[in-house]
């Protein structure tokens, strides 16, 4: 074939298109590296803090009294650790931090599971039921999102202190099992469950709570599961409620136990805070690494 | 096994309504098919017998026991979802025997009957796995097999066979068909498909606007359809329609199209009327030209479909004709005179409803001596 005017000769058109690529390859070899190193700082701004409180809690008081911020591992780890655990901070709570610990595991693992039955219940009944005043039932649950706790905090704590739930794990779940949130959720995935699924129960003889409790909750199950992690997460860190309805060590939390731990700058055993810290951190972070497989299974299970 | 019988079957949806008032009468082990376009109630009319939806009015008698109050489950039923609505999260086993394990059969006889249905169906293998795991035919059998494990009075099927891909489609019907006859339950079959309803069922109910049009046997419906709707609606391709007018002595219809059609004997009281003239493009007849009562056809497109052609075109009126032939494809342009074999015509009224007609074969046999 002969070679038309603007027609470029094949060699020279291979030797254009490598260039070409080549060039792209170089830009796209720039453009990951801005991009690593942007993430890597990012990484850093997260970690330093933590990477800073696990090392501290391995060097003795003194050390941080002395103003120093040690980047290595210091040698008094299990020391503190085990003083932290059987004790606590001698200088002023005294509440060894395993009671706080089994404190804020019992009331995460209520409220979580509190919130979990509540509102797949309540979803339960919004969406497969028709009853009178149920589109006022879900918007009642509905406009309780927008009220944050510490709105309604003090009649809330009335309430609890005229019932005598000061300083119980009672008082402590209680008020914060009710949850929007998990409700609307549940509601929004039930939605997705098709009628002839509840029709075909119905054929088959299935009463609701047989529906409920054969189809609608093992159908549920990754729901729960993701909403279990949100939720115990969201119970251990509980910070206000616990401050205001626990006065004695028997039910403190360990967030409100660190705060407590935390006195005059003198007094203030930093070690045994930070060793606290680290362990506080512990339960949230290895029911999120747990559960992560049903997060994932969740995600790939498309059909329902 | 058991009669169903529906009593002035009326429904509204507020103040719409859906049904009309439908009567009809199914007998012991018969293979009723509601077939009718989308939205003319016949998927509201199953789930009433189903139970799924209360009847406005009127009353559902299954084996002569009035159930009209009954919840689903006291009905003795059992029902084919088109989207199958198996649970899936249980196994195929879980999914056939959860009926049975609601009515508090003993586990022994629950798995009889479930492992006898699975083999029937050829499920044998697969009663471990779950709905995801199996491929549409299975998930469809395996609803089956739910209804069947039950042994009920009698099987709904609502559009069972729209999810699956044609060729299964039709090796399903088939295997629905050997099904219901070999357990001779009663079933109730909605389809929109009319060759589906030809093929299964032994009665045709043809539904439109929420009315039942006709009740029949299938080769009943297509040979004698009773208005211009069902006639239109059953048969592929759809009957022709054609403009005419009764002539003064009532023994003869002149077609706009340029041709006069001699009757045997004159449709019982209608003369010097306007009628509707059907066709079925099958019996439309291909002839040489200057023939006796040839009406010129300009071919505007051809379908070759393999054993046969189909033929639009348009004739002298304007009116469009479709011929269904397996002797001649001729080219889009040409024309192509063709006859109307009077004892194959159908008339409808001007209310639509159809004209008996008396002896029409001895009237073609005097247009054919004539020619």
């Amino acid at each position: 074939m002969m070679h038309g005017p603007g027609v470029i000769p094949r060699a020279e058109a291979i030797a254009r298109a490598e260039t070409a690529a080549e060039r792209a390859d170089t830009a796209r070899r720039r453009a990951d590296w801005l991009t690593h190193a942007i993430l890597i700082l990012g990484v850093a701004l997260f970690a330093l803090p933590i990477w800073i409180v696990l090392m501290g809690s391995t060097h003795d008081v003194a050390t941080i009294s002395r103003g120093e911020v040690p980047l290595l591992p210091g040698p008094y780890a299990l020391e503190n650790y085990w003083a932290a655990w059987t004790e606590g901070s001698a200088r002023t709570t005294r509440v060894p931090v395993s009671a706080m610990m089994l404190n804020s595991f019992v009331m995460a693992m209520l409220i979580a599971v509190g919130k979990i039955v509540i509102s797949i219940l309540s979803a339960y009944a919004v969406v497969f039921f028709s009853f009178p005043g149920r589109m006022l039932a879900f918007w009642a649950i509905f406009i309780t999102l927008m009220l944050p706790v510490e709105v309604r905090i003090f009649p809330t704590f009335k309430v609890v202190s005229d019932l005598g739930m000061i300083n119980t794990y009672a008082g402590l779940i209680v008020p914060l099992i009710a949850s929007a949130t998990a409700t609307l959720l549940f509601r929004q995935f039930f939605l997705t469950i098709p009628d002839e699924l509840v029709e075909a129960a119905k054929i088959d003889g299935a009463g609701p709570m047989r529906f409920f409790k054969d189809v609608v909750v093992p159908l549920s199950t990754t729901n729960m599961a993701a909403l279990f992690v949100i939720l115990f997460v969201y119970g251990w860190n509980q910070y206000l409620w616990p401050l205001l309805i626990t006065t004695t060590g028997d039910v403190e939390t360990i967030v409100i136990g660190i705060v407590r731990m935390i006195g005059s700058e003198a007094d203030t055993d930093w070690h045994l805070v930070m060793a606290t810290t680290v362990l506080a951190l512990l339960p949230p972070v290895a029911v999120v690494i747990l559960m992560q497989r049903w997060f994932v299974k969740g995600l790939v299970e498309t059909e329902k | 096994m058991a009669t169903l019988e529906l009593q002035g079957i009326r429904k509204s949806f507020g103040t719409v309504p859906v049904l009309h008032g439908i009567d009809l009468h199914v007998a012991e082990g018969e293979f009723i098919v509601i077939v009718g376009a989308s939205g003319c109630g016949k998927s509201t009319l199953l789930r009433i017998v189903a139970g799924l939806e209360t009847a406005t009015e009127g009353s559902v008698l299954i084996g002569g026991a009035d159930v009209t109050r009954l919840e689903p489950k006291d009905r003795d039923i059992a029902m084919v979802f088109q989207n199958y609505a198996l649970y899936p999260h249980m196994s195929v086993f879980d999914n056939m025997a959860y009926g049975l394990r609601i009515r508090g059969l003993p586990r022994a006889e629950i798995e009889e009957r479930v492992r006898r249905t699975a083999e029937m169906l050829g499920l044998g293998e697969l009663l471990r796995r779950k709905p995801r795991e199996l491929s549409g035919g299975q998930r469809q059998r395996v609803a089956m097999g739910r209804a069947i494990v039950r042994e009920p009075k009698l099987f709904l099927f609502d559009e069972p066979l729209s999810n699956l891909d044609a060729k299964l489609r039709v090796q399903m019907r088939a295997e629905i068909k050997r099904l219901q006859r070999r357990l001779g339950v009663t079933s109730l079959y909605v389809t929109h498909d009319q060759v589906e309803a030809m093929t299964l069922g032994d009665r045709l109910v043809v539904m439109n606007g929420g009315r039942a049009e006709q009740v029949a046997t299938p080769m009943e419906v297509w040979r004698e359809p009773a208005n211009i709707y069902v006639a239109g609606f059953i048969g592929a391709p759809a009957m022709n329609f054609l403009h005419g007018r009764l002539c003064s002595e009532g023994d003869a219809v002149d077609l706009r199209a340029g041709c006069a059609i001699a009757l045997a004997a004159p449709p019982a009281g209608v003369k010097n009327a306007e009628v509707t003239v059907g066709i079925r493009p099958e019996h439309v007849r291909i002839c040489g030209t200057g023939a006796v009562g040839a009406i010129p056809l300009k071919v505007d497109l051809v379908e070759p479909l393999g054993a046969e052609s189909l033929i639009h075109g348009i004739l002298p009126s304007g009116e469009e004709l479709t011929v269904r032939t397996n002797d001649c494809s001729p080219l889009a342009g040409t024309t192509l005179p063709i006859v109307l074999p009077a004892e194959h015509l159908h008339l409808f009224g001007e209310d639509g409803r159809r004209l008996r007609l008396a002896h029409a074969r001895n009237a073609a046999a005097r247009v054919r001596a004539g020619a």
